[in-house]
């Protein structure tokens, strides 16, 4: 046995030539493979690099060697390590004159290095030579790396040898070199942006291969601009027309589909030039429909193309017939077993209801079960086409499925994704505000820290607004509820800050507000609240204002208020507090309670947060001040400007300028330019005649004439609400008058009208034949019962309707139809032009190439691809059959590979990881 | 660009080819093909053969031991992706003959050959399988 294995590894050391790796090589990446864990694949690497770093540096390995070292590196790094020692060694090797030596270390130093890095300049002279080499392999070697390697800066170097290459007699150089060019476009457009022309010579390259590369290049230029490419239209769809017509020699066959990937690359393109041209999208409707009838739709391939011609139709002027073909395609990916194709469907339709919205509703229960099927991304993909079809009719079913979702799923970047898409649907559609904030309670509870703070600022102004100033009661209502669900959330732990806050802010601002509760009580909860997360500097802040504001609401109402011992060591503890904001928000706090009972009212009045600051800029509260002033003989007041213009007060003003500067500018009424009114006169005698002192009088006697109205602005100054100028995302419009206000908030019209007034566009439509909300309905019994009912409510009947027979649904989602009516609805239908006026379109192409230069070349590469395509049907034999037949076209290879195999110990029986072995068909 | 990376991984979630048509640091592709091999390696037979991540989709297909995953943005035909990995198995299959995990682990370099020609800038160039494998085939002639 040991015998054996010694001859063994001396016919592997023997075949070295052939496999071109050593028994060692072998050996480590047999190691690698039957790595039982990845701590023990670890250790078989970190020896390796240790190994690695010694051999490498030893002088005078052989060029075979080497070659085998830096596979060797590459292991290393795809395996998760750093090889940057070995870097330059792969650079050195892309001199080497062998061209497997040379194309290996391209293929390395691709592998390794970004085109920022500073080993890349070492590549550029390698690269340029190359480039002019008379082996075109070795051309292709360096255009290949030229893709991967090549920056903004180092393009200047290479390009003029690359548009050369364009016009190499190879069309595998010619096609590289697009691709190399198309790569520069990627990279600076503006280096190539001169090669227009060039490109669209090469489109009708005589080669397939070479026009299939410039469709790449195109895509990506006409994504930036189509303009320029307008006039490409027939080109492209004459293009398209022979590869659907077999036309393409059969080498590029998948399948024994023609050309799919070109196919899909020329449909993504026509989507884009024909996206609201008219002119254009009816050059395509004919191949199209081409299309749509050759496809088979029993095959993968056939149904990747259907689904791209089904994008294609949904991004061009819309045609009804093939529209109509469209949906079908659609319709049968969604009833398909498989889930590949439920999920192409589910993306299909979504695209499909931007231009047909009705056409949603047969697909109902289809969606359902995309929506409730275990397969996540299945789920998700769903949720998205829910999503787009969110209307005011369904957006609590929506909203609650969403919710749902993620409530169940941990991965934080879908959470914020879903999160934001739920706040954005419940800020345009939602029915009442008080559903709103129990769905905004419910995201912020679930996502928590991941919701932007300004939702947070949202919600705290759609809970002050209310419905409206109008209805007092009901906001008063929808306060008190408001306070009731986040005591009741209080309860449970961890909840996120960005909730606390705004639960802190509710309180502090109507906590007591209804009466049902006691000021202790309250402020016993916002100490609770700042005990459960100790180093939220932002939440204490917002603490100590709420607390503020209601021992400021009890004192004002005559009531005394007894500090309780933790509010009292929380605030004491923050008069040392490292954060100023802090601490200035508790010396504010002590100031405000000092005050008497009429400041109070008049500094922090009970529900003000709304009402506008009115700042008096003439300070007009001044003027008996001032009149006493004048006629005790002081000095009238002079402002800035008639100052300037006094010679002897020049230096004196500009001195006081500077030394109170930003102090004035502060002041609202201060604006430079503009005199102060008269009004505002002042003698100076009063005080010492120095004008300096008349202006810390000036802005003493200011600062106590805002700090009557302003204190509490700067009491909360976070949550502070700009309201001058905005308009209401949700709720009734502030410009917008309503003629009636309903009295009570979850009343069924109102509700309907917030909606309603909230989605803007749909309010005549829905005010009209708005049906009564109620509440959701009890969870039925029968699981179809449950489906019927949640396709009703999602797909335009009412939710409300616990019946939800068909002929009550139809009749709904008659009037959910109109709802839809989008601004952006789709121009009327254009008449699907006969097929024969295409027909000669296509044939009389001004633009094409006199001659067709596919057929040109199919008979150039006849002989080539009928060798081919037997070895293509026999492996396509072998994949029906479903099983391993003989070995494949070479089968001395793959006897050498078992016979290596043996030789280094690894047999598929005796393995630890016989899969090794397992061929990928198997 | 639409294919972003190209991934072999065994059930093992050993990764067994790598090429990334973007600037990721080791680290970074590290994670994502922990993340990601964790996901595909959950999921069951019958469950759709797409799965999202971050902001890439990836379309996988399991051969034998061995997992092949294409991760593209939000513009490609996942179906067709899913055809594309079928034809890069089918073209090494056609270099190999019969091609196993173990090939493409010894030949490393020939894998990633292959797939040079298939893909560049992260678009799909040549599926033509004469196309693809004749410069290769060429040089190994001439070493």
């Amino acid at each position: 046995m040991e015998q054996l294995k010694t001859i063994g590894r001396e016919l592997a050391m023997g075949s070295q030539g052939v496999w071109g790796s050593s028994k060692e090589f072998l050996e480590l990446v047999k190691t690698i493979g039957e790595a039982k864990s990845k701590a023990e694949e670890e250790r078989i690497v970190l020896a390796e690099i240790e190994s690695l770093k010694r051999r490498i540096q030893e002088p005078d390995v052989p060029r075979k060697k080497m070659k085998e070292y830096i596979m060797r590196l590459v292991y290393v790094e795809m395996l998760g390590h750093d090889a940057s020692f070995g870097y330059i060694h792969a650079v050195k090797m892309t001199h080497d004159d062998n061209l497997l030596l040379k194309r290996s270390g391209y293929l390395a130093v691709t592998l390794f290095l970004n085109e920022d890095h500073d080993l890349i300049i070492l590549i550029i002279n390698t690269i340029q030579k190359d480039l002019k080499s008379d082996n075109y392999l070795v051309c292709c070697a360096a255009l290949t790396a030229v893709c991967r390697l090549i920056n903004e800066e180092t393009i200047p170097a290479v390009l003029p040898q690359i548009v050369e290459l364009l016009n190499h007699q190879k069309e595998l150089v010619r096609k590289k070199a697009v691709m190399a060019l198309h790569r520069f476009f990627q990279r600076s457009p503006s280096t190539v942006s001169h090669l227009f022309p060039a490109f669209q010579e090469r489109l009708c390259d005589r080669d397939p291969s070479v026009m299939s590369a410039v469709l790449c290049a195109l895509y990506d230029m006409i994504l930036v601009n189509v303009k320029p490419f307008k006039h490409l239209v027939a080109s492209l769809v004459s293009i398209l027309k022979q590869a659907v017509e077999h036309r393409l020699p059969k080498s590029y066959d998948y399948h024994r589909t023609p050309a799919p990937f070109v196919q899909i690359k020329l449909l993504k393109i026509l989507a884009l030039l024909g996206t609201g041209d008219k002119a254009a999208s009816e050059n395509m409707f004919n191949v199209l429909g081409d299309i749509l009838k050759r496809s088979d739709s029993t095959s993968n391939i056939g149904n990747a193309i259907l689904y791209e011609c089904v994008r294609t139709l949904t991004s061009i002027y819309t045609n009804p017939r093939l529209l109509q073909n469209a949906a079908e395609i659609t319709a049968k990916f969604l009833k398909s077993d498989s889930h590949n194709l439920k999920y192409m469907g589910i993306d299909a339709l979504g695209r499909l209801i931007k231009i047909t919205p009705e056409c949603a509703e047969n697909h109902q229960l289809a969606v359902i079960d995309c929506l409730e099927d275990p397969d996540d991304t299945l789920k998700r993909k769903t949720l998205d086409l829910l999503y787009k079809m969110t209307k005011a009719n369904n957006v609590e079913v929506i909203v609650e499925r969403m919710v749902e979702y993620i409530r169940n799923i941990s991965d934080n970047h879908y959470k914020t994704e879903i999160s934001s898409r739920v706040i954005e649907l419940a800020e345009r559609y939602a029915p009442s505000n008080q559903w709103f904030i129990q769905t905004m309670n419910q995201v912020f509870e679930i996502a928590g820290d991941l919701v932007p703070q300004k939702v947070a600022h949202d919600l705290m102004r759609l809970i002050a607004e209310g419905a409206g100033e109008e209805d007092e009661d009901a906001d008063s209502h929808l306060r008190s509820s408001a306070v009731q669900a986040y005591l009741q959330i209080l309860k449970e732990p961890k909840l996120p800050s960005i909730l606390l806050q705004v639960i802190s802010w509710v309180l502090g601002e109507y906590g007591i507000a209804d009466g049902s509760h006691s000021a202790e009580f309250i402020i016993g909860k916002l100490c609770d609240i700042v005990a459960t997360r100790p180093g939220d500097d932002k939440l204490k802040g917002y603490v100590v204002s709420a607390i503020t504001k209601i021992c400021a609401f009890e004192k004002a109402a005559g009531q005394t208020v007894d500090l309780i011992p933790e509010c009292v060591s929380f605030i004491e503890e923050l008069y040392a507090s490292h954060s100023t904001d802090l601490q200035q928000r508790v010396y504010e706090f002590h100031a405000v309670l000092k005050l008497d009972r009429d400041t109070l009212a008049s500094i922090l009045p009970m529900d003000a947060s709304c009402e506008d600051i009115e700042v008096d800029k003439d300070l007009s509260f001044l003027n008996s001040f001032v009149e006493s002033a004048l006629a005790n003989g002081s000095r009238p007041y002079l402002s800035d400007n008639e100052r300037r213009g006094m010679g002897a007060m020049t230096t004196l003003a500009s001195n006081n300028d500077a030394g109170t500067s930003s102090l004035l500018r502060f002041q609202p009424y201060e604006k430079p330019s503009i005199p102060e009114p008269a009004a505002a006169l002042v003698t100076a005698s009063h005080y010492s005649q120095d004008a300096i002192d008349q202006h810390d009088i000036y802005s003493s006697a200011i600062t106590v004439s805002t700090s009557s109205k302003a204190p509490e602005s700067s009491s909360n100054d976070g949550t502070r609400l700009k309201l001058e100028g905005v308009q209401k995302k949700w709720g009734r419009p502030t410009y917008t008058p309503e003629a009636q206000v309903p009295k009570n908030p979850i009343n069924i019209s109102d509700s309907v009208k917030v909606s309603s007034s909230a989605a803007g566009k749909e309010a005549s439509s829905r005010n009209s034949s708005a049906p009564p909300y109620t509440e959701r309905k009890q969870p039925p019994q029968e699981i179809s019962a449950e489906k019927k009912k949640l396709a009703a409510s999602l797909f335009g009947s009412k939710a409300g309707d616990t019946k939800a027979k068909p002929a009550a649904k139809l009749q709904q989602n008659g009037t959910s139809k109109k709802a839809p009516a989008k601004p952006t609805s789709p121009p009327p239908p254009a008449p699907a032009p006969p097929p024969a006026d295409l027909l000669d379109l296509s044939d009389s192409l001004p633009q094409t190439p006199s001659v067709d230069p596919v057929d040109q070349l199919a008979d150039l590469i006849s002989v080539d691809s009928s060798a081919a395509t037997s070895t293509t049907s026999l492996v396509e034999q072998v994949f029906d059959a479903g099983k391993v037949a003989t070995k494949g076209p070479s089968p001395q290879a793959s006897l050498q590979k078992d016979a290596v195999s043996r030789q280094v110990g690894v047999t598929p029986s005796g393995g630890t990881n016989p899969d090794l072995f397992k061929d990928l068909f198997g | 660009m639409a294919i972003r990376f190209v991934l072999l991984v065994n059930k093992q979630g050993q990764t067994r080819l790598a090429q990334y048509y973007e600037q990721l640091t080791i680290d970074e592709r590290r994670a994502l093909e922990g993340e990601i091999v964790r996901k595909c390696l959950a999921r069951t037979e019958n469950q759709c053969s797409f799965v999202e991540h971050r902001n890439y989709k990836v379309v996988y297909r399991r051969y034998a031991s061995l997992f092949f995953l294409i991760g593209v943005d939000s513009e490609e035909n996942e179906l067709a992706i899913l055809e594309f990995i079928h034809c890069v198995v089918e073209t090494m299959d056609r270099y190999f003959g019969n091609v196993c995990e173990l090939d493409i682990m010894y030949h490393l370099e020939k894998a990633h050959f292959i797939l040079e020609e298939m893909v560049m800038n992260g678009c799909i160039v040549e599926t033509n399988k004469s196309n693809i494998l004749g410069p290769i085939q060429l040089m190994d002639k001439s070493f």
